[in-house]
């Protein structure tokens, strides 16, 4: 099934990029979308849940992009873009004549002031530190300077970047929504509230923002891209509960479900003909696991981590959250660059685990605690992971807690020997293996108040890592990619983790909206949607 | 009647002054750091120290709360962690729908609880009685969610009068203002009930009856006017029930009031708006009390002048 999704996911995206984002579509009409919660704020540097991300990203735009619906990278604001021998230096032709939404033309010093803006702690960016490999990192992050001594304006439309060490993911950092560019003046203009007043340079701009209410996106009329957007307006209609919004969209009330379809309605929709052709399915760069903490006796016993692996039923837990994941075997989603589709993983044998056990001097079991999210279905998976453990002689109590909690207790050393991480964790930021692997598994991520809730730290696999991420010449990049398959190969055979699924995304969409592919529906980078290439069919 | 009003209102300035201390230590003793929710999962070490630093949250708690006392004399609730917006103005722009649920819904349990009870008790120990009293048993036990999806299910999806959710007109009203009115009119209908029962049978009912008073004048003048005192109390405390039913209610219907703001604001550790909010319920609650006081005082001058 997986295969297949991707599969057809790919194709769809090779069609997309065959030159399907013509200009045959006339570009008027709107969209609603529902969402239950607030819209948090739409400042590019601070933004950083699944509901602003990508509506960030229609009204801000940054160097680097991806083409819809792929993870391929492409040039954005930057026409082009060389990187040097040694993988220091970029340099960033810009894009003439691209304008703020305030008029004012865009130039190269906005680039350099969107990057010292976010990594300058007075902005509490949570992406700052994405970008520590920029020469002048330290002092701008420590505030002892304001200016990154790294980024050079060469002239208003040509900029470099130097960077301390050869960063290979570099460009899909500076794709990430903190990279992108704002205008200076409406930063200064409107200080700690410029993420209600967003000025950037995207195919959108804010037109309405009703608290609690509705948030009203209208067309950049001046936007560089001829054929984009292809809606008049998008509008948010926020404090829509999920299960009423699907009401809404099943009577043509709205078009799009930001929340996506609620759990408890979920198998009625797909059983539903009419219903279900309007919901499009694709992967994500999710995994959930369970951390088995590698400094907690006995999980310190990696053939105890190893049997612990063994015990779990799997599709059990799929079945559980009614089929909306496909069972995992290793730590990299199949999305994900480097997945290693020859693996097949640690398989579900009890009788196995118990011999490892048994190896391990514990014949007659032990006792752990199992930290989750307290709501549901995490409590459910919780359960049937306690369930396939007591099967083998490991009495599990479970603590399901207010996440905050849970990921406190999670970066606590020796706090929390198990936790299951549904709903907190680990959803990739971009599309490359490095995410996967240096916040969640590295050794620097083993910290108080880090997201290596395992505590693994393998220096020899850290230094492999280390080499991957050196290689910045695009010629090594499949080489590359294959170092990070035998990273992730490492860190299974060391198995701080039992990978227990991969989420599935489920976008339920009206008959009024489509796009030149469905893939823009299940885009990687855009949750829900990429809303710059949507259509309106009833404005044809 | 004015050292009446001084005397309580300044009770009113003790007690919420008693919540913020409470509030405020409960914020704290949650066991999540907000500046680790600020910060994010890439944040580094030093990031979440730098943005804890910026909120003040390094001091010690009692200067904390002595800069947030302070803060609150002028109206400053402080800025929201996870909206990055004033907490008075994300409060303030709500206000005015809750308040409207609140008048919805004191209107509509009232419309359903005070005929429903006097009903039952010119009817006392009869099928009719019986009947309203489960019905009411049934309104006041049944959760206010179920209610909320039940109603929105018929009357809104399956017989298409009333919009879906939302907020503007009155159409948006009817819904959620029954679905919070059911509960208290369940309850108004019993209490209702038992006072008219109680009244009906004194003395003066008797007198008034002999007299020749015809029995819809027995009943809502001479009865109904010596039971409802208790009722005009329930009123008052029913101000304070509302807010916590609100944060169901308005979660439901996607009505934007501080109900729905609170939700969000306990899902996401949004200290600020949870301190702004518990406060704003609390003076609502307090206030409910002391109207209710003063409404008593009004029709009863026993009250007022001991």
């Amino acid at each position: 099934m997986t295969t297949r999704t991707l599969l057809r996911a790919a194709l769809l995206a090779g069609a997309a990029l065959i030159g399907a984002f013509g200009t045959d579509v006339r570009a008027a009409g709107s969209m609603i979308v529902t969402y239950q919660s607030d819209v948090a704020t739409l400042d590019p540097a601070v933004g950083y849940d699944w509901q602003n991300w990508s509506m960030i990203k229609s009204l801000f735009d940054g160097l680097i992009d991806y083409a819809p619906g792929t993870t391929e990278i492409v040039p954005d604001l930057a026409e082009s873009y060389e990187i040097s021998a040694d993988g220091l230096t970029y340099t960033f032709k810009l894009r003439q004549g691209v304008t703020f939404h305030n008029g004012r033309e865009m130039t190269a010093e906005d680039v350099k002031y969107s990057l010292e803006r976010t990594i300058n702690p007075a902005t509490q960016s949570p992406g700052a530190s994405y970008y520590d490999t920029i020469k002048g990192y330290e002092d701008v992050a420590s505030g002892a300077s304001t200016t990154l001594a790294g980024v050079t304006v060469v002239d208003p439309h040509t900029l470099t970047i130097e960077l301390n060490r050869p960063d290979a993911p570099f460009l899909h950092k500076l794709a990430l929504n903190f990279a992108f560019v704002v205008a200076k003046e409406a930063v200064e203009e409107h200080g700690a509230d410029f993420g209600k007043n967003p000025v950037g340079t995207g195919a959108f701009k804010l037109a309405e923002w009703t608290l609690g209410q509705r948030v009203v996106f209208a067309r950049n009329a001046d936007y560089y891209i001829a054929d984009r957007p292809k809606l008049d307006e998008v509008v948010f209609e926020i404090g829509q509960d999920p299960s009423v919004a699907l009401l809404r969209l099943e009577r043509g009330e709205v078009d799009l479900l930001g929340d996506g379809i609620p759990p408890a309605r979920f198998v009625d929709v797909m059983g539903n003909a009419d219903l279900a052709k309007q919901v499009v399915q694709g992967g994500q760069l999710h995994t959930g696991y369970v951390t088995l903490n590698t400094r907690v006796a006995p999980l310190d016993n990696v053939a105890v981590r190893q049997a612990l692996n063994h015990a779990i039923n799997k599709d059990r837990i799929v079945q559980i959250i009614n089929g909306r994941a496909v069972p995992a075997n290793q730590a990299l989603p199949p999305a994900m660059p480097a997945y290693n589709t020859a693996e097949t993983g640690y398989a579900y044998d009890p009788e196995k685990a118990k011999a490892l056990l048994a190896e391990a001097g514990l014949a007659d079991g032990f006792s752990t605690e199992l930290y989750a999210m307290n709501t549901d279905p995490n409590p459910r998976i919780a359960q049937a992971i306690q369930q396939d453990l007591a099967a083998i002689g490991v009495t599990v109590e479970i603590k399901a807690l207010d996440p905050s909690v849970v990921i406190e207790a999670g970066g606590t050393e020796g706090a929390a020997p198990m936790i299951w991480s549904g709903g907190m964790a680990w959803i990739a930021d971009f599309p490359d293996p490095s995410n996967f692997y240096w916040a969640i598994l590295g050794c620097g991520a083993a910290a108080p108040g880090g997201w290596n809730w395992s505590w693994y730290c393998n220096q020899d696999v850290d230094a492999l890592a280390g080499q991957a991420d050196a290689m910045t010449d695009p010629a090594q990049a499949q080489a590359r990619l294959d170092a990070w398959t035998r990273v992730f190969s490492k860190v299974l055979a060391d198995a701080p983790w039992i990978p227990i699924f991969n989420e599935e995304r489920f976008t339920m969409h009206s008959t009024r909206i489509a796009g030149d592919s469905d893939a823009i529906f299940v885009d990687p980078v855009h949750i829900p949607v990429h809303y710059d290439v949507v259509f309106a069919t009833d404005a044809q | 009647m004015i050292r009446f009003l001084a005397r309580r209102l300044a009770q009113a300035v003790v007690i919420l002054l008693g919540v913020t201390v409470v509030t405020f230590a409960l914020a704290f003793l949650i066991p999540a750091d907000p500046a680790r929710m600020i910060a994010g999962r890439a944040a580094t070490v030093e990031t979440v120290a730098s943005i804890r630093h910026q909120l003040g949250l390094d001091q010690p708690i009692p200067v904390q709360y002595a800069r947030y006392l302070g803060r609150l004399a002028q109206g400053d609730l402080g800025r929201s962690y996870a909206q990055k917006t004033e907490v008075v103005e994300l409060i303030g722009s709500r206000l005015p729908a809750t308040l409207l649920l609140l008048a919805g819904a004191i209107f509509c349990e009232l419309a359903i609880g005070l005929p429903a009870g006097i009903f039952a008790a010119t009817r006392r120990g009869r099928f009719a009685d019986r009947a309203v009293m489960t019905l009411s048993f049934v309104g006041v036990s049944a959760p206010q969610f179920v209610v909320g999806l039940l109603l929105l299910y018929v009357f809104a999806y399956l017989l298409g009068l009333f919009p879906l959710s939302g907020y503007g007109g009155l159409e948006h009203l009817v819904l959620p203002a029954l679905t919070l009115g059911l509960a208290g009119g369940g309850f108004y209908s019993r209490m209702t009930r038992a006072s008219m029962v109680g009244v009906l049978g004194q003395d003066y009912i008797r007198t008034a009856r002999a007299k020749g008073v015809a029995e819809t004048g027995v009943v809502l003048r001479h009865g109904l006017r010596n039971a409802i005192l208790p009722i005009v109390a329930m009123i008052g405390i029913d101000i304070g029930l509302f807010m916590s039913g609100a944060v169901v209610v308005e979660s439901v219907f996607g009505w934007p009031g501080i109900g729905q703001l609170a939700w969000q604001a306990i899902q996401r550790v949004d200290i600020p708006i949870m301190m702004g909010v518990t406060l704003t319920a609390a003076t609502a609650i307090v206030l409910g009390n002391v109207i209710a006081d003063l409404a008593t005082a009004l029709i009863d001058p026993r009250i007022r002048l001991n």
